[in-house]
């Protein structure tokens, strides 16, 4: 907390006012200056971003500093390597400094895949600036020219003679400025990066010793408890405070529609939740048994987690009226949760005016801002640091719990914590959006698509363009007012899009008596993905067929391939539906190709708990929902995958050095849900297009 | 650690020895095992997930057995070894399933793993070596958001491995 107090953020200061120096000692440092707009909205050509830094001091040990979080995801070793191959410095030697607002740029959240293609590209430029200063610092002290150095195991090297990178940093306080051009090393010629790497942390969290926001217990800690509304949409009409507020050690907050309650321990703070009466005002809301035709009658305005897309190609309506073969089917998704093992939780310090939370978030500076609209005061006077995270999947990037145990600590003079309960975490999250969406297509005789209409209701724009070559196509989609709060979610809209299409995909060979694998392949203008689609059919031992055929014997196999986020990815799943008609999968093979791989133990890891991820949406998980309440706010009530649910799953990386790297914690999911529906529909003729596929185990 | 409201007269506590150590702790049917070790005690080690023994996260052993601590009242606790995450490893050394899952790289955020190691533990205590069956059953009433499944269990062979040796080997 001594930090918070320091003075400003180094976001919020010009770079040669930042006390580097002073705070980890003589050394280099190197800047990317930040592209920021202000405070909301992207700039030209993109996302704005905070840039990046880095300090390389006299230990030879270098600071990394970027405004992406880590929450499980494993960003923080792939991105250390990416830094430690630019300085020629083993990955020990680097230390990544990530969530905390004070001391990382400026970042607008840890979502969208961006880890590694934005912060890893500024990590590289930053890196590629402060390497080529330690050439030429090295280059005067060996006597050599630049050209003759090179750098490597925390060593400068020349022809004749070496110098450890710490000891060119004595005395030294310089700052570099990288620029955008800086050229960073080549992924084909990484020694560092690219190869296995362990997580310097990991022992912690073997031993217990990891402490996870709702861990902390700073001295004088109170606990919070907000009052919640008990259904969407209720607005809160009278409240009765007085049994709370009698009870002893319990402090009650009252402001606008705020209640919130702290205690010394958290079983008071229950107790004086309980206690409060409160009365909810409010109509009805919609509930789960007519939410198609709700979300159908109800268009609004795009929300601001996805794009709205309006896409168009040649003539749809002639190349409809010309299509000798044309199908139109419906497919829908239900709303899920994302249920991170750790609920979320905050905890709120004041110290002279200034106030410290820490979060377990996604967007710690959005969460900044909005604690400085909300408690009125500047940016400045607030840090967010964000402590290990027990996993966020898109869900972490709401601010009130935050603005709530600060509102708590400055009330009560004290430092305030609060966690949900699992209840709480179903209840006032926002769920991935239900996704309604309708298709038509058009071929020739021969199959050959020749028109292709795609209508994404409510759930976003995410991968809904098609990746196959279809002359005339109508893309759009159409946000609804929806009854439960939504928002991101992992692979968010594509896992939706790319069910739809990749269904369909399979019902058009199906009817054209084509092989699956054949069909796509014959539609695919992207090279990468149909190397993908290539990689996994011969890995997973596809052969060829006419068309699906069900099988007497009930078994099955489907394939499915989906583009998203610069990444490719191709799922084959392989099913059994036994008598009783129970679903067993067997086998799944998932092929993912995202650029140059950075960190290939970490990537597998992704991509394998993709997979799992992605079974839970794909087989069973539902909220179930009616006149505004969660009917199923419990784990013993709401199904996600466990150990008997994971079959064997096979991953193929295929690496692309030549390639620029993207992310690889999201697309990996999207190809899942369809192959699976496909290899239902080899085994048993039934053809489901609508996920969950079986929330009862069995297929319909 | 315990707050000073909180204390309750000395006839109404009882002992809990966790970790070897034995502490003194109010009786109260309203406090979980979990609630006092991880507020009372300070053992964050051990966590929070559901409140109602859906998801393992909050696993510890007593008297050698994985039990779920946030639905095992205080009060059946009492007078028997608890062990926790942080008495798993012999003081600086790791016990080899702490060890197999660092190789395995078997966590993703890490929040499951202490409930997961405890729950292994147990399992090799009472089946040395389990078929992959005894495995996935033991290790069913745990969840990994992550879905590092496939690990764990890579984890967990590793493990078994180690401390058998494959049967019919000579000696």
């Amino acid at each position: 907390m001594t930090d918070a107090a320091r003075g400003l953020p180094y976001d919020l200061q010009a770079p040669e006012q930042r006390d580097y120096f002073d705070r980890y000692g003589d050394g280099l440092v190197a800047i990317l200056p930040p592209q920021r707009p202000g405070p909301t909205g992207w700039g030209r050509g993109g996302p704005p971003h905070g840039g990046a830094w880095i300090h390389v001091g006299t230990h030879g040990r270098a600071r990394a500093f970027t405004g992406k979080v880590e929450v499980g995801q494993g960003t923080r070793t792939a991105l250390a390597l990416l830094v430690a191959e630019e300085l020629g410095l083993p990955l020990a030697a680097v230390e990544l400094t990530v969530g905390d607002t004070d001391l990382c740029p400026w970042d607008m959240g840890t979502f969208g895949s961006r880890s590694m293609a934005d912060a890893g590209e500024h990590l590289r430029a930053t890196g590629a600036a402060a390497r080529s200063a330690l050439v030429a610092l090295a280059a005067e002290r060996l006597g050599v020219r630049a050209p003759e150095v090179s750098l490597g195991d925390g060593v400068a090297r020349g022809p004749s003679g070496s110098v450890p990178i710490g000891e060119l940093m004595r005395g030294l306080r310089r700052v570099e400025l990288a620029s955008p051009s800086a050229r960073p090393r080549r992924p084909s010629d990484w020694k560092v990066a690219g190869h296995a790497a362990s997580d310097p942390g990991a022992r912690d969290v073997v031993t217990g010793a990891r402490r996870f926001t709702s861990d902390l217990h700073p001295p004088g800690l109170l606990h919070g408890k907000v009052l919640f509304p008990p259904r969407y949409g209720a607005t809160l009409r009278t409240v009765d405070l007085s049994a709370a507020r009698v009870l002893p050690g319990v402090h009650v907050v009252h402001e606008g529609d705020f209640v919130g309650v702290a205690a010394p321990d958290l079983l008071r703070a229950h107790a004086a939740l309980r206690a409060v009466r409160a009365e909810w005002t409010g109509g009805p809301q919609p509930s789960e048994a007519d939410i198609v035709r709700h979300l159908r009658d109800h268009p609004a305005e795009g929300e601001d987690f996805w794009d709205v897309i309006d896409h168009s190609v040649g003539d749809v309506g002639s190349a409809f009226a010309a299509a000798l073969v044309s199908l139109r089917e419906t497919y829908t998704t239900a709303y899920i949760a994302h249920v991170p093992l750790e609920p979320h939780a905050a905890v709120a310090a004041w110290e002279g005016g200034r106030l410290t939370v820490w979060l377990g978030t996604q967007t710690p500076f959005r969460a900044r801002d909005a604690l400085s609209d909300a408690l009125a005061i500047p940016p400045s006077s607030v840090r967010v640091v964000v402590p290990s995270t027990g996993s966020g999947f898109g869900g972490k990037h709401a601010a009130e719990l935050a603005v709530a145990a600060a509102r708590l600590a400055k009330a009560t003079g004290r430092p305030v914590r609060i966690a949900y309960t699992r209840e709480e975490e179903f209840s006032q999250a926002y769920f991935r959006p239900m996704a309604v969406i309708d298709i038509r297509s058009g071929a020739g005789q021969d199959g050959r698509l020749t028109a292709w209409e795609f209508h994404n209701l409510n759930a976003g724009s995410a991968a809904a363009r098609t990746p196959y070559d279809i002359p005339n196509q109508k893309i759009d989609n159409q946000p609804s007012e929806s009854p439960l709060p939504q928002g991101s979610y992992r692979a968010l809209a594509a896992t939706a899009n790319t069910f739809a299409r990749e269904s369909h995909m399979d019902e058009l060979a199906a009817r054209f008596g084509r092989d699956p694998v054949e069909y796509r392949l014959c539609h695919l203008a992207d090279e990468r993905l149909a190397a993908v689609l290539r990689a996994v059919a011969a890995r997973a031992g596809w052969v060829p067929r006419p068309a699906a055929a069900p099988s007497a014997s009930g078994h099955g196999e489907g394939i499915a391939i989906g583009l998203e986020k610069g990444g490719r990815v191709a799922t084959f799943a392989d099913v059994a539906v036994g008598p009783d008609r129970r679903l067993e999968i067997l086998r799944i093979v998932t092929g993912y190709e995202c650029g140059a791989i950075v960190h290939p133990a970490n990537l597998r890891s992704q991509v394998e708990g993709a997979t799992v991820m992605a079974l839970g949406g794909a087989l069973f998980e539902a909220i179930h929902f009616e006149n505004g309440r969660i009917l199923n706010p419990r784990l013993s009530e709401y199904r996600v995958p466990r150990f008997r649910d994971v079959p064997p799953i096979d991953v193929v990386l295929l690496d692309r050095p030549d390639l620029p790297s993207a992310g690889g914690g999201e697309t990996p999911l999207i190809a899942v849900a369809p192959a699976i529906a496909n290899a239902i529909y080899d085994a048993t003729g039934r053809r489901l297009r609508a996920l969950p596929l079986v929330p009862d185990g069995t297929v319909p | 650690m315990t707050s000073p409201e909180a204390t309750a007269p000395s006839r109404n506590s009882l002992a809990l020895r966790v970790n070897g150590t034995v502490h003194p702790v109010p009786v109260d049917p309203d406090r979980s095992l979990l609630y006092v070790l991880r507020e009372e005690l300070g053992l964050t080690g051990t966590k929070y997930g559901c409140g109602e023994g859906e998801c393992g996260a909050c696993k510890v052993l007593i008297d050698g057995v994985a039990v779920r601590s946030c639905v095992t009242p205080i009060g059946e606790a009492a007078g028997r070894s608890i062990t926790t995450i942080e008495g798993i490893a012999d003081g600086d050394r790791l016990h080899p399933v702490q060890e197999a899952f660092l190789e395995a790289g078997a966590f993703q955020c890490g929040y499951c793993t202490p409930g997961m190691i405890v729950t292994a533990v147990s399992l090799l205590d009472r089946i040395p070596r389990p078929s992959d069956v005894e495995i996935r059953a033991a290790m069913d009433g745990n969840l990994c958001r992550c879905g590092g499944y496939l690990r764990i269990l890579d984890a967990i062979e590793r493990s078994v491995r180690r401390s058998a040796p494959p049967a019919g080997s000579a000696p």
